[in-house]
């Protein structure tokens, strides 16, 4: 957009022209400007980003995005790293330096920014159809809308594939609680279909535009 | 503007004797707020972007004499073949796509009173706030003999690009059975664990390739970041403590500490003796880049800074943050640049508007590549000590990977580590 030569130019005209194009400037890029938050959470959220993207929206394979989710969830996921009840790697360390009202006010600002679900090259897409009809009667009556939504529970549609493979690692082991139904609905995914089954479903939820 | 007792009475010494800069902004602020950053890197990138972001109205210039940034982490797996270079180098054009101005040359002066930057064509940019990242510059005088001619062959590879393709080619031109040295200077230097997650991947390249080699350390600490955590990554994978090992550390307490290299005989010599290297790789002593001493806002090497706004506590309306800075608490790591850029980008925002600038709390996260689906980090948080001046790591918080961790959660931490470098990357320049 702004190919011309700066430091051609006199100051005063490049002066002009900066302001020109800081004034006619319009694309994607642009169109979630300005600040949605006060600034001290802005600053405290920004360190959220550079491992899990701007915004929460990663685009590595590995790290989970964390744009909205719902606050319930950030909240939960925060403390129980916090407090040690959830396994985890690094967040255990980075969770406890947060106060309960700092995680509120990052959770409040997470669950705002829509979830971008970017294109996932890593995904095996000949599990996918399998995957989804395993979703639909094992998953769905909790993770509804395609995994988009549900109540209490994290985002699948569009979730990083690996983070998701280390979850279920994590549920299968019992090294992560789960839920009554949760766990009965895992049991009869794997008593049905083992690994495979498993690996089908995650392909497919991380495909989910 | 400067809160802290300290910073408040620095800087109003300094604003004494640069009369006329004293409430300028706001007479001129009819336009909005013009800045001007220094430097593409992590710290100058991110804060341009989260200036628009933040912003979008503000003028926002980037000086920068690259077109492409080579990033220098991850850039150890470059040396140790596991990685291509191109995958380091990111376009600033998308700073652009957000609307920064961004000029491709080298900023040469800062003239605080007059509130303008100099480059090297002659051109002059007038700011409101001037944001300096322009890292590190070697101290070649600190290694009797070393020099800019003399890293062509003896590479320091601590700036990511040729020096980085120079000394991956000489490892692999390199005969089984030679000796590779590296040496490492004394704190603080750019990313604390980064040459001991370089020995680790030389190593790793050493163990496939040529296993009669040997990796010799220099150092001019006795400790350093993640030590346990390397020093069991090399008894796990590369025979340290044996006989047989891949890697001798020689520790400042052993004489460890370089003082002097022969570029012509490849000899390196350290206060315990000279040693003959096949391969040599001087990471030399740093300090802040070169436009921050033209700034006059350096001492004892860096820059001290307000831990709010990384305002320069010599020199009013200059902002310094990154590598440069002296965040002593923060290391020298990108994350920790990108944390501080969104915060400086905030506090200009909010000095140049007249109102108070947020109270950061800001993380760091490095993690470093041992060998194979084997990665570990090290994390602290920030709080602002407003009185002291100072970014305190929240206690109970923080720390390094246990050091009782299974492979699982290594290689986790190695998978969380290539995101973190396709995230960070993202959220710098994209």
């Amino acid at each position: 957009m702004n190919t011309w030569k700066r430091g051609r130019a006199g100051p005063a005209l490049a002066a002009a022209l900066l302001l020109a194009g800081a004034a006619t400037l319009t694309g994607p890029a642009r169109a979630e400007s300005g600040m949605t938050a006060d600034p001290t959470v802005e600053v405290m959220a920004g360190a959220c980003a550079f491992c899990h993207g701007t915004d929460g929206n990663g685009v590595g394979a590995s790290i989970p995005s964390i744009a909205g989710l719902p606050i319930e969830t950030f909240t939960y996921m925060m403390t129980s790293y916090r407090d040690g009840t959830n396994p985890a790697t690094v967040m255990d360390r980075i969770a406890r330096g947060y106060s309960a009202e700092q995680i509120e006010a990052l959770a409040t600002y997470f669950a705002e920014k829509p979830f971008h679900r970017a294109p996932q090259p890593w995904i095996n897409v000949a599990l996918v159809p399998d995957g989804k009809d395993l979703a639909a009667e094992y998953c769905e009556s909790c993770h509804e809308n395609e995994g988009r939504d549900g109540e209490g529970v994290g985002i699948l549609a569009g979730q990083k594939l690996n983070y998701m493979r280390f979850s279920v690692h994590d549920f299968l082991s019992e090294a992560r609680e789960m839920e009554r139904r949760q766990a009965r609905k895992f049991r009869d995914l794997m008593d049905e279909r083992g690994p495979d089954g498993f690996e089908a479903v995650l392909n497919y939820y991380a495909s989910v535009p | 503007m400067q809160t802290t007792r300290r910073g408040f009475l620095r800087t109003s010494a300094a604003a004494a004797t640069l009369l006329g800069t004293v409430g300028l902004p706001h007479i001129a602020r009819a336009a909005e707020p013009r800045f001007v950053v220094i430097g593409g890197g992590p710290g100058g990138a991110t804060t341009a972007k989260y200036l628009k972001r933040y912003a979008p109205n503000a003028a926002v210039t980037v000086i920068e004499p690259h077109k492409t940034y080579t990033t220098c982490f991850m850039s150890n797996e470059v040396i140790g073949g596991d990685r291509a270079l191109s995958t380091l180098e990111v376009s600033l054009d998308g700073l652009r796509r957000h609307g920064v101005d961004v000029v491709e040359s080298m900023a040469t002066g800062i003239d605080a009173d007059a509130k303008t930057v100099t480059t090297e064509g002659g051109d002059t940019f007038a700011f409101d706030r001037c944001i300096l990242s322009p890292g590190v510059d070697f101290r070649y005088d600190a290694i009797e003999g070393y020099s800019a001619a003399a890293a062509e062959v003896m590479p320091h590879a601590w700036k990511a690009g040729p020096q980085t393709t120079l000394l991956r080619r000489q490892l692999e031109a390199m005969e089984d059975g030679g000796t590779v040295i590296l040496s490492v200077p004394a704190n603080p230097f750019r990313c604390p664990p980064g040459p001991y997650e370089r020995i680790s991947l030389i190593a790793h390249y050493l163990k496939q390739h040529k296993p009669k080699s040997k990796i010799l350390v220099l150092d001019a600490k006795d400790t350093f970041s993640k030590m346990p955590l390397f020093t069991q990554t090399w008894e796990m994978f590369y025979g340290y403590g044996t006989d047989t090992s891949l890697i001798e550390w020689i520790p400042k307490a052993d004489g460890g500490t370089v003082t002097g290299v022969n570029p012509d005989s490849m000899e390196v010599t350290a206060v315990t003796g000279t040693f003959k290297g096949d391969v040599v790789n001087i990471i030399p002593p740093q300090q802040a880049g070169a436009i921050a001493v033209a700034a006059g806002v350096v001492e004892d090497g860096w820059v001290p800074v307000n831990k709010s706004t990384f305002e320069s506590l010599v020199v009013d309306g200059i902002h310094v943050l990154g590598d440069a800075s002296a965040a002593a608490s923060m290391p020298k790591s990108a994350s920790s640049a990108n944390a501080q850029g969104k915060a400086v980008a905030a506090g200009v925002l909010a000095l140049a508007r007249g109102e108070d600038p947020p109270v950061p709390h800001l993380a760091n996260t490095c993690y470093s590549i041992g060998g194979p689906d084997h990665g570990f980090s090290v994390a602290a948080v920030y709080a602002y000590d407003d009185f002291e001046n100072a970014l305190k790591p929240v206690q109970g918080a923080g720390g390094i990977s246990p050091i009782d961790a299974d492979a699982e959660y290594r290689r986790r931490e190695a998978f969380y580590a290539h995101s973190w470098f396709e995230n960070i990357k993202a959220d710098i320049w994209s």
